[in-house]
């Protein structure tokens, strides 16, 4: 009787591993070369179930993609005497570099307030200034300011609704990554939601980076600044000399 | 075509640089300025991050003058002595410069200290050149008007150390050129720039050095206080970056050419009234950055990686 019940528990899935997600990237990294415009990257995938579908609640997808954190300075200017000037700064130290979320549904409805808590999917959530409140009595303000001016450069992308869903098994989206791009390690996370509550999780890695002269430049930059600097001023007395060497040239 | 800059980390127009660094370039054949008063701010509009256009424009700079000051030594309008003496004066103001910068940067105020800088230098130099050479040309067309005599011995002429200038035609103490060059090192390091715009009225003013004398001279110490603030930059913030430098300085070198042979062209006095409305012009456009109400208060100002 033991025996069979072991049997019966491992047989029964977890309610949780019921729907599984089996991903596809377009590309797992990002070459980001000398004449490198921007990128999109094609985020698609299946739900692998061994049961038919629950009914009773539509099946969601969840896609955020996260570039590097960094620690940013928002200011802001304010009229003294006259003249604007930048009267206050906040710092906010969990600010990815990129940010995309994309969803089937409205994200609200999509992801419940607690699982958004706990993953920390939405804008609001990802971007967050520690501590910020102490520094100036109007911190939120900088925070909106700070999702505005991103949004508006493409860093920080909010799609609602752009992910496709078939017949509840197949997903796909497509994520646009602005040409100003910092390099590192991209956090892309996909999420199969029911009424809201976190179905299976999945996550991986799009590793972005310079590759070629870029890669050379930036790295002999921070690794030999001296020699770097040097060779910066080489190239420019040789330009120099070089300009005024045709031109004494066209002139005879 | 755009090209992704490495330390900048955005992607720009190639070609939008080269004329960028073109423009410059002209300016900087023609009236002996770097150009980093105008290129910096010019820089900052297209989107390139503030640090990382204050550390390149110095290379930048490097290389236009160097181009420019090797069509002045053919033409024989250097004045290395004069060049020398100035160039020690800059240094040493240079190293006080960045002290300065260091303090003001921990008060949090140096941007508005650069612009109020900016605003008051460019907008009273370019006020005084743009009045003196007006008259100048004033006076050219009046046939009857006798020059007055400038007076032989100013008050430069009287202090002890005295020096000769051949090429500038002037035997004068060497402390005011060592003060006059200190005082455009100390402003160059807090604002950033080469400090032509204001070294040549200095010369031409202060010191009473022929108009044409002066750009090749000036020109000539630019190159050594911006080679020094490249290195400077390179090795303590990493902000040079040479892929833009490169696109900047390959406009400006061309441009720099031909700029020294549109200042042959010019009259001094025509050369003299340029140079002071392009300056009031930069002058006007940060002030009224300072007055006018932003449409965006907020900004973000640095970006540290973890």
């Amino acid at each position: 009787m033991r025996r069979l019940l072991l049997i019966l528990a491992l047989l029964l899935p977890l309610p949780a591993l019921a729907e599984e997600v089996v991903l596809g990237l377009s590309q797992d990294e990002v070459a980001i070369t000398a004449t490198f415009d921007g990128s999109s990257i094609l985020i698609f995938g299946a739900v692998k179930r061994e049961a038919p579908p629950p009914s009773d609640a539509p099946l969601d997808v969840v896609i955020s993609v996260q570039g590097p954190i960094q620690t940013v300075t928002v200011r802001k200017k304010d009229r003294r005497f006259g003249i604007w000037v930048n009267t206050g700064a906040v710092e906010i130290d969990q600010a990815p570099s990129f940010y995309a979320v994309a969803t089937t549904r409205p994200l609200a409805a999509a992801l419940s307030q607690t699982e958004d808590l706990r993953h920390r999917v939405s804008l609001d959530r990802a971007v967050q200034a520690i501590g910020a409140a102490e520094e100036a009595a109007d911190a939120p303000a900088y925070l909106a300011a700070l999702k505005r001016l991103r949004i508006a450069e493409g860093s920080y992308l909010i799609r609602e609704g752009a992910v496709a869903l078939d017949e509840e098994t197949l997903f796909r989206t497509s994520i646009r990554m602005p040409a100003d791009l910092t390099a590192g390690n991209y956090r892309a996370r996909i999420f199969l939601t029911r009424s809201g509550t976190v179905v299976d999780e999945y996550e991986t890695v799009i590793y972005v980076h310079k590759v070629g002269l870029e890669r050379w430049v930036y790295t002999l930059a921070h690794e030999q600044p001296l020699v770097y600097g040097v060779l910066a001023l080489i190239i420019a007395i040789a330009a120099g000399w070089a300009a005024s060497a045709a031109f004494a040239m066209l002139r005879r | 075509m755009t090209i992704y800059l490495p330390i900048a980390e955005v992607s720009v127009n190639a070609f939008l640089l080269l004329g960028l660094g073109g423009i410059v370039g002209i300016l900087s054949g023609m009236f002996g300025v770097g150009g980093g008063f105008l290129l910096t701010p010019l820089l900052f509009f297209i989107g390139i991050p503030p640090a990382v256009a204050v550390g390149t424009q110095a290379n930048q700079i490097v290389a236009s003058s160097f181009s420019g000051v090797l069509a002045h030594f053919k033409r024989k309008t250097v004045d290395l002595k004069m060049g020398w003496v100035l160039l020690a004066g800059g240094m040493a103001g240079a190293a006080v410069g960045v002290k300065i910068f260091e303090k003001l940067t921990e008060m949090g105020q140096v941007d508005l200290m650069v612009q109020l800088c900016y605003v008051l230098f460019l907008g009273v130099i370019g006020l005084l050149m743009f009045i003196e050479s007006w008259r100048a040309i004033r006076r050219s067309k009046d046939k009857a008007y006798k020059p007055r005599k400038r007076p032989e011995k100013g008050w430069v002429h009287t202090w002890p150390l005295r020096m000769k200038f051949r090429t500038s035609g002037l035997y004068i103490s060497a402390i005011p050129v060592v003060l006059v060059g200190a005082f455009v090192g100390v402003l160059s390091a807090v604002m950033g720039v080469g400090g032509g715009f204001i070294m040549v009225p200095a010369m031409i003013y202060l010191l009473h050095m022929p108009t044409k004398v002066v750009v090749g001279t000036s020109l000539f110490q630019i190159i050594f206080v911006a080679a020094f603030t490249t290195i400077m930059h390179a090795t303590t913030n990493y902000t040079v970056d040479a892929v833009l430098a490169i696109l900047l300085l390959i406009g400006g070198v061309i441009g720099a050419q031909i700029g020294s042979v549109i200042a042959l062209r010019l009259k001094a006095e025509q050369l003299r009234i340029l140079l002071a409305g392009m300056v009031l012009l930069v002058c006007f456009k940060i002030a009224l950055d300072l007055l006018l109400t932003p449409s965006e208060l907020f900004s973000i100002a640095q970006e540290v990686v973890r």
